[in-house]
């Protein structure tokens, strides 16, 4: 089990680091690029707002130069004389981002107006998690419930419908569910409002219940969509476990057939349920960048969509990296409980 | 694993429901294609972002079959091209009549109405516009001279409705209307009764006579835009685009997408799956690390990283989305081919000194067949929802109308605010069904393959 855990941890933080050498190397460019254009401002605006220096230059090239100077002077400050694919630069750079730093957004800034990407995402972050996260937890506990009542009886009524309620609602893309909801949901009829960004500030103590409030139509949505496929996945590994001997022997002996199927078969199908929930957890998090761009709620996938409509790179840079990591985590844990669950794959088999 | 043979399969297939339902939407969705690809020409959809080739078609109109279900019939938006061309001399003067039957049948007035003309003359010809009403009265609504020149020239005018000498016009023939025509706009003028303001069914007929002297000009273009509020199958959008165009091209773009990257995510990951397999001990070690690596990048994230930074071109996409399809697959033919390894057959073809190369192609990928089918229909879905996802987020290639970029445009433009129903509605339904066919497909296939979802 020691080095199973090891190899993973170890092929985890191997994944984390070539994600972020992916992503700098992917934006490095454009970074510099942006930061150099910066400082080019910067040094034209000092020399504006103070005459005094311009004046005390005799010809325009002395100017110039000067000029060229000071930029150069700053490049040096910040690193930026080397190439962003220089190895300290990079090393330097994933250091400082590991730690969390991940610099200054160049546009973007959060409700109180800091522009420190580290204070933007975790305060966008904890709003993703709970609107993600209670979906996923009502998704599975009903998907599960539904799974296993339909496994109870294959080929009845309701394992018909939930199947094919799974299969048609997997083919449908959760944000145009989300436009068809707005359009019903905000301006047919109007029940809840069409931006789930709640309007009053967040020191208010009723913040929390407009949140909530707000929530609804995503959530409710996020539920539609997803709840089906998870009872058609349930269904299906229990369909499977029903079908081991164990049970048979369980039903020839007379053991009640409700009995069976939440305690002996349930259990048995844990191992790849809570596989799944956990990624399905993570996974959640990847799509809420459209889902939340769709219903406008302020969490990190509208972030990220904002960061990408204005080429705010160090807040793209900072929330791949927070995504990657509670990706990584989520897969970690599911592969710990795997193992628990299934010794086979600790040993190798 | 049982090997099945593919006469089984197929007639397992056959017997399924599911799997019949999905091959008849396929094919829909294949004929579709066809049409889209043979009936609207390659320009058209390439002149999808040009504003220019769609100026004559009116902003957010609704599907014209809305008709048939109301009472009130919504005012259709008509495009007369094909005028009836008459042509007199007198003496020196030769009178060219272009005449437009309007049946106008709708319970408002018209938006507007334009006529486009382009004209190849000499001299300053004298073009007069008028309109014969169902109700027999005959309203001038324009007389102007064509601006001069000395050599033949072509000239291109649109008229507009809202042409303040047709207003004025108009307004001197108010002695036929029995209401006041301050403030109406002239569309409400021409179509309207004439005791009351209320429109006027019928047939109208405009009469568009250019007279000039010794030289007939040659009319080029002539066409007259009765303007409304319905158009074609599938309604237009903001930017006067006829949407049945962008929903039918998008048919073979989709189906390209989808199928490319499924069918090269499965063949990639089988290949590499199956040769992990069969090799085992470190090249299997390590060749499921490196798929462990690309298993754990967050493939939304990524793709939109990428998507931003090298190319949006929808080639490039699919080269993308591929990169993230192979991953799952590889990891379960790798297991599969565990399995096959063992059977005697392996081991005598290894035996008897075969290549790898060659154990590995015929004997154990042919085993793995009806799993790759299943998997390429499964994965076909997801392929053309990521797609479509990217492209809503303005991320696709925007040359190309895809559904994501129509739904894209839609969200833009705030269709769901404005209830623009016939914006939101049909891409999303066709992302569905096209979903929903490979999913069937996939589903009855799934079925036969793995023989424990039976029962």
């Amino acid at each position: 089990m020691k080095r199973y855990v090891a190899t993973r941890v170890a092929t985890m933080f191997g994944v984390l680091m070539i994600t972020l050498l992916i992503t700098i190397s992917l934006v490095g460019s454009n970074m510099d690029t942006i930061l150099k254009q910066g400082i080019v401002f910067q040094v034209r605006a000092e020399i504006t707002e103070n005459p005094a220096i311009a004046d005390s230059f005799s010809s325009v090239e002395e100017f110039e130069t000067f000029v060229q100077n000071q930029i150069d002077q700053r490049h040096k400050i910040l690193g930026l004389d080397e190439p962003w694919y220089s190895p300290q630069r990079i090393g330097f750079t994933m250091y400082k981002i590991l730690l969390l730093d991940f610099g200054h957004a160049t546009f973007l800034t959060s409700d109180e107006g800091s522009s420190d990407v580290k204070d933007i995402i975790f305060e966008k972050l904890p709003r993703t998690i709970l609107l993600f996260t209670t979906a996923t937890v009502i998704i599975s506990i009903i998907g599960i419930f539904l799974g296993a009542l339909s496994a109870s009886k294959v080929g009845s009524m309701i394992d018909r419908i939930t199947s094919s309620f799974a299969i048609i609602s997997s083919s449908f893309p959760v944000w145009w569910i989300g436009m068809l909801m707005i359009f019903l949901f905000s301006f047919t009829y109007q029940i809840f409002p069409a931006r789930a960004t709640p309007d009053i500030p967040s020191s208010d103590p009723e913040y929390i219940g407009s949140l909530l409030y707000h929530m609804a139509l995503p959530l409710i949505t996020i539920v539609m969509i997803g709840f089906g496929s998870w009872a058609y996945l349930v269904r299906n590994f229990m369909v499977g476990i029903m079908q081991e001997d164990f049970i048979m022997a369980k039903k020839t002996i007379g053991v009640n057939q409700k009995k069976i199927i939440y305690t002996h078969a349930l259990k048995n199908a844990a191992p790849p349920i809570v596989t799944i929930l956990a990624l399905s957890l993570s996974g959640s998090l990847g799509g809420a960048i459209i889902t939340e761009a769709v219903f406008d709620w302020p969490g990190m996938g509208r972030l990220y969509f904002e960061a990408i409509t204005v080429m705010d790179l160090p807040v793209i840079v900072g929330a791949t990296y927070i995504l990657t990591v509670f990706f990584l985590i989520s897969i970690f844990i599911a592969d710990l409980l795997y193992g628990y669950f299934d010794p086979r794959v600790r040993t190798g088999q | 694993m049982s090997s099945i043979s593919p006469q089984e399969i197929k007639q397992e297939f056959l017997k399924s429901k599911m799997g019949i339902a999905g091959i008849i939407i396929l094919s829909i969705l294949i004929a579709t294609s066809i049409i889209a690809i043979i009936t609207i020409p390659v320009e058209t959809f390439q002149e999808w972002n040009n504003p220019g080739s769609w100026i004559s078609y009116p902003k957010v109109a609704i599907p014209i079959w809305v008709n048939y279900f109301m009472t009130e019939k919504i005012p259709e938006h008509k495009i007369y091209d094909t005028p009836n061309i008459q042509t007199n001399s007198n003496g020196e003067i030769i009178l060219t009549s272009h005449q437009f039957g309007v049946n106008f049948d709708y319970e408002s007035f018209p938006n507007d109405f334009i006529y486009i003309f382009s004209s190849e003359y000499v001299d300053s010809p004298l073009l007069q516009m008028s309109v014969i009403r169902p109700d027999g009265i005959k309203l001038e609504l324009l007389s102007m001279a064509l601006p001069y020149t000395n050599s033949k020239t072509i000239h291109s005018e649109r008229i507009f409705s809202t042409d303040n000498a047709i207003n004025k016009n108009l307004s001197l023939q108010s002695e036929k209307f029995s209401f006041n025509l301050d403030r109406l706009s002239t569309e409400d003028i021409v179509f309207s009764k004439s005791k009351i303001n209320e429109p006027l069914k019928g047939n109208y007929i405009f009469l568009i006579d250019t007279y000039s002297i010794n030289s007939k000009p040659e009319i080029h273009e002539s066409q007259l835009i009765i303007g409304g509020k319905a158009f074609g199958i599938m309604g237009t959008d903001e930017l006067r685009r006829d949407l049945a165009v962008g929903l039918l091209w998008g048919t073979p773009l989709a189906l390209f997408i989808g199928l490319v990257v499924s069918i090269a995510s499965v063949v990639a990951g089988l290949l590499y799956g199956v040769y992990a397999g069969f090799k085992g001990k470190k090249t299997d070690e390590a060749m499921m690390r490196f798929n462990d690596v690309i298993y754990a990048l967050p493939a939304l994230p990524f793709l939109i990283i990428l998507s931003v930074t090298i190319s949006n071109s929808i080639f490039v996409m699919v080269g993308f989305l591929m990169v993230f399809g192979w991953v799952g697959i590889a990891k379960v033919a790798r297991s599969m081919s565990l399995q096959i390894k063992t059977k005697g057959y392996v081991d005598a073809a290894n035996m008897m000194g075969q290549k790898d190369s060659k154990i590995v192609l015929k004997h154990i990928l042919p085993q793995l067949l009806p799993y790759a089918f299943a998997s390429v229909a499964i994965s076909v879905p997801a392929a053309i929802t990521t797609e479509a996802g990217l492209s809503f987020l303005g991320l696709g290639d925007p040359s190309f109308p895809t559904w994501g970029q129509i739904l894209h445009d839609a969200n833009t433009f705030g269709a769901a605010s404005r209830g623009l129903w016939w914006w939101i509605m049909p891409p999303g339904i066709m992302i569905a069904i096209t979903g929903l066919a490979f999913v069937f497909i996939g589903n009855a296939l799934d079925a036969i393959v793995n023989p424990k979802l039976k029962r």
